[in-house]
């Protein structure tokens, strides 16, 4: 039983995150709310699937010429640096307060993305 | 003049993608997309060009995060097989899938993980 439901769990969350729809969710909230994994151990274990994962989607993703690689470069080098810089902060600051205001935002852009019109091409 | 502008948003958006990976170690990737898409991304584009902005970012953010001792590769290891079968599937639903159902299921997603985040 617990091999099927990993089986499951780790086919959506594959497929999840090969979309960019954030496949890490479902893995993280398998962890820690079913196998009871801390939080910080739950993340872990998700950094080391999405690794795989994530390279594989990329390739399938440039064979198919979905990834517009002119517009990866730029965000890369602005990333690395406040990816170093607010991982170094997270360490010194309490974070409830803004990881709820991030759900918050989260949970509105989801509601106006949903209602949203789409674009006329 | 606009191809500067596009410049600059780009490099914009990596900031906000590397900070929300950076301080929540992971969540740059729900931004990354509809950022991608204001910069001028069709959706299938902004979903897949923001896994090869986040998977480097994400791995970076672990070497902070993480200790040796919070790796579990072990238990990482009896995810992995099927989720490259399910990023199989997954490439090949992004491609055939429309931006419209697309928009829709991902607006349904970040307000799951809204609620998670708020909630669990």
């Amino acid at each position: 039983m617990d091999l099927i439901v990993i089986s499951v769990v780790a086919f959506l969350s594959g497929i999840m995150a090969s979309m960019g729809l954030g496949g890490g969710m479902i893995l993280i909230l398998y962890l820690t709310a079913i196998k009871n994994l801390e939080q910080l151990s739950a993340q872990g274990i998700n950094i080391i699937f999405f690794i795989p994962v994530g390279i594989i989607a990329i390739i399938l993703h440039s064979k198919r010429k979905l990834i517009k690689w002119k517009q990866v470069f730029l965000p890369l080098v602005s990333g690395v640096v406040s990816v170093c810089l607010f991982a170094f902060l997270a360490t010194k600051v309490k974070s409830d307060f803004l990881k709820n205001a991030f759900g918050v935002f989260i949970i509105i852009m989801g509601i106006i993305s949903l209602f949203k019109k789409n674009k006329k091409s | 003049m606009k191809k500067k502008f596009d410049k600059l948003k780009l490099l914009f958006c990596g900031l906000i993608i590397g900070s929300l990976t950076g301080f929540f170690g992971s969540g740059g990737g729900l931004f990354a997309v509809p950022l991608l898409e204001k910069v001028g991304l069709e959706p299938q584009n902004a979903h897949s060009t923001s896994l090869a902005i986040t998977l480097p970012l994400s791995a970076i953010s672990s070497i902070f995060y993480f200790s040796s001792e919070s790796l579990n590769l072990s238990e990482a290891l009896k995810y992995i097989p099927l989720g490259i079968v399910g990023a199989i599937v997954g490439a090949k639903l992004l491609f055939k899938i429309s931006s419209k159902l697309l928009r829709k299921i991902f607006a349904i997603v970040m307000i799951v993980a809204g609620v998670r985040i708020l909630w669990i």
